[in-house]
């Protein structure tokens, strides 16, 4: 894990680093962090645990134990990455690892909107391609500059057209994936809301 | 797109304002909290200086990290104690209602709510947990977010969110006897995969629907998540009324009769739109066990675990890696497999129902003595309840440990874990990898009344031979 961890801070246009292969359909939260790592009250030390019984259990050749990929920093998966539980400590230990963009061919909903709550953005890709990119580096490092505006990575001898959704790809380049500033903005429609909802005006002994 | 569903009314109403990027803000009528999500949004509150915005629409409870043999305080486990005692002081420090333990109401967080009467028709649920969509049973919208999205729930009673698509999914004719709701949802999730419901919310509809009760619909709304829907809901009816009339917070007097005129209000219309339906016959479902690592991977009783050649090409990685932590041979029965642990509880089946379920498969027989097997109440209610039917004694009577209320062995975030490469039969929702606490452990997932007959014969067995 790398030491000089800073959590993203307003817009996100571009991206470039090491790319770490991670092969697997389904991979699920509990085995990006499992639940005894939960037992915390914030998630500072959670990249040091990330993947946790996965790499025990393969003795130093799971991708992020491999000595070559420990300044990686895009994450390359297959399919529906990151589902079951709704714990974010599973995108925030991948980002305390190293991980700052994630590239798969499909990712689970929850996990997909905490990745962007704390802004890491993630593209999609058709399986071939991403088999292609896992295989790739296999053999050689693979270096991705990526452009969120143009959906774009490139490296140097690769030109990838990336997918990501229209919604996430504005938030990142406005800044606006940290949400909160941006809802409060509306408070005098929130308060009108409060007003209108039928079941706010219900009598009941708590609500 | 869908149009005139529960699911377009209710987030109609409650959309607050469309988003510069193309998203939309929406309001959280209902907020539910409990120790493993909301400190570090409590954090990020106090980082950012903002206060709760309606602390009234907020509730708390504790259950994850609460021991189930000894609920005495401190706890043991100094990191749980440090856990309920942040909960404790940030619901004092912003004025949110916590039922801690001793209250009476505390419990699973979703099996709480309902048992309060908070969970209603129409509204839109949010909480720090991805078994949220249980709420749905009662025809709210209700979905699982992470502790960012807690933050802004908190401070603004809002998330920014893309709207789902509608997926109906119509169940056909009834279950048969002997096969449960939790039968019911692993079938569809098996029919569908995993990743279906990815960008949907479901709509489970039909008959065999309608013939569920209130807590059988929670375990199908329950699993929507574990086929990729962040979010399942079932329309309201008759009986999603009784099951609230009278509850704490259920609407009183005059606000009675209004509520149920909304409530009928926002059932999908007969002519409503869906992105997707589709339509399953309940009554060829049969007891189901899960035999691989994720919540897709079912068989019936009697079937033989798929061989690569049973599934189609997406289905074999993770299978091949199914067989292998599983220790699961392509072509072998599930029946008789031995297990270790028998554990009966959850959000998905720890409510009186299921209680009373197992009960009546173990009254007057004995665990096997090769079984370790422990039944967590869903609450305080649900325990209360139990007592004064009896239950905990028939439990106890039988072998299985009689234990307090929480999450427990479901995720294993107290000190209730498998050990090794244990087998567990288990009435949870998940049987990923280390799910229930070892690294090693194995989970097949199946019926609270599918693990009391596995409890009483050692083995995997068919509940239809004890109840027939």
């Amino acid at each position: 894990m790398k030491s000089e961890f800073t959590q993203p801070i307003g817009k996100i246009s571009n991206i470039n680093g090491q790319c770490i292969p991670l092969i697997g359909n389904d991979i699920d939260t509990d085995r990006i962090i499992p639940a005894r790592f939960l037992k915390c009250v914030n998630f500072d030390l959670l990249g040091e645990s990330v993947f946790e019984d996965d790499r025990k259990t393969l003795k130093g050749r799971h991708p992020f134990d491999i000595e070559e990929n420990k300044n990686a920093s895009i994450l390359i998966v297959n399919s529906n990455f990151g589902c079951g539980s709704s714990r974010e400590h599973a995108p925030q230990a991948l980002m305390r690892w190293g991980i700052k963009a994630i590239i798969g061919e499909s990712f689970a909903d929850i996990f997909y909107s905490n990745c962007i709550a704390i802004g890491i953005p993630c593209f999609t890709l058709p399986k071939k391609s991403i088999e292609e990119m896992q295989n790739y580096c296999d053999n050689q490092f693979l270096f991705l500059e990526i452009d969120l505006k143009k959906s774009l990575a490139k490296s140097k001898d690769l030109k990838i057209n990336l997918e990501i959704k229209e919604s996430s790809k504005k938030m990142f380049l406005s800044g606006e994936w940290d949400a909160t500033s941006t809802l409060l903005e509306n408070e005098d429609s929130i308060e009108n809301k409060f007003t209108q909802l039928p079941y706010i005006k219900f009598n009941t002994n708590l609500l | 797109m869908s149009q005139n569903t529960l699911f377009d009314k209710v987030w109609d109403l409650h959309k607050v304002a469309s988003l510069p990027g193309g998203s939309d803000q929406v309001f959280i009528g209902l907020h539910l909290i409990h120790e493993v999500t909301s400190p570090q949004a409590f954090g990020a509150l106090k980082d950012k200086n903002l206060k709760v915005k309606f602390p009234e629409r907020t509730v708390a409870t504790v259950d994850h990290i609460v021991p189930t043999d000894n609920q005495s305080r401190p706890f043991k486990d100094n990191l749980a104690e440090q856990m309920i005692e942040t909960l404790e002081k940030n619901c004092l420090e912003h004025n949110i209602r916590f039922f801690n333990i001793g209250s009476g109401n505390q419990g699973i967080v979703h099996v709480v709510a309902p048992e309060l009467g908070l969970t209603q028709p129409g509204m839109t649920i949010a909480c720090g947990d991805s078994h949220t969509s249980t709420h749905g049973a009662f025809g709210s919208i209700a979905f699982g977010i992470g502790t960012s999205q807690v933050r802004d729930v908190l401070a603004t009673q809002t998330i920014a969110m893309n709207k789902l698509k509608v997926r109906q999914i119509w169940c056909e004719k009834k279950l048969s006897k002997g096969v449960f709701a939790k039968d019911l949802v692993l079938h569809i999730i098996n029919e569908l995969g995993v990743k279906a419901g990815v960008g949907y919310a479901y709509e489970f509809t039909g008959p065999a629907i309608a013939e569920l009760s209130m807590e059988e619909r929670m375990t199908i709304c329950n699993m929507s998540i574990e086929g990729g829907a962040r979010c399942g809901y079932i329309n309201p009816d008759e009986k999603t009324y009784s099951y609230i009339k009278n509850k704490f917070c259920a609407p009183k007097n005059e606000h009675w009769d209004k509520a149920i005129t909304w409530w009928e209000s926002l059932k999908s219309d007969e002519n409503s739109i869906y992105d997707d339906v589709i339509k399953l016959d309940a009554s060829k479902v049969e007891p189901t066990v899960t035999w691989g690592i994720t919540p897709g991977q079912s068989i019936s009783i009697n079937q033989q675990i798929p061989t690569l050649d049973d599934l189609s090409p997406n289905d074999k990685l993770v299978a091949k890696e199914a067989y292998e932590y599983m220790s699961f041979k392509p072509g072998q029965y599930i029946k008789d497999t031995p297990v270790d642990v028998c554990f009966i509880g959850s959000c998905t089946n720890g409510r009186i129902s299921d209680l009373r379920v197992a009960a009546k498969v173990l009254k007057n027989k004995k665990v096997s003595k090769n079984v370790k097997a422990f039944v967590v109440p869903g609450s305080e209610k649900v325990a209360t309840e139990a007592k004064q039917e009896g239950l905990d004694q028939i439990f106890k009577d039988s072998g299985f440990q009689w234990r307090e209320p929480g999450c427990s062995m479901c995720l294993a975030m107290n000190s209730d874990k498998l050990i090794g490469n244990q087998v567990s039969a288990s009435s949870s929702n998940r049987n990923f990898k280390g799910r229930q606490g070892s690294p090693s452990g194995r989970t097949l997932l199946m019926s609270p009344a599918m693990v009391a007959a596995a409890a009483i014969n050692g083995k995997v067995s068919d509940v239809r031979e004890f109840i027939n």
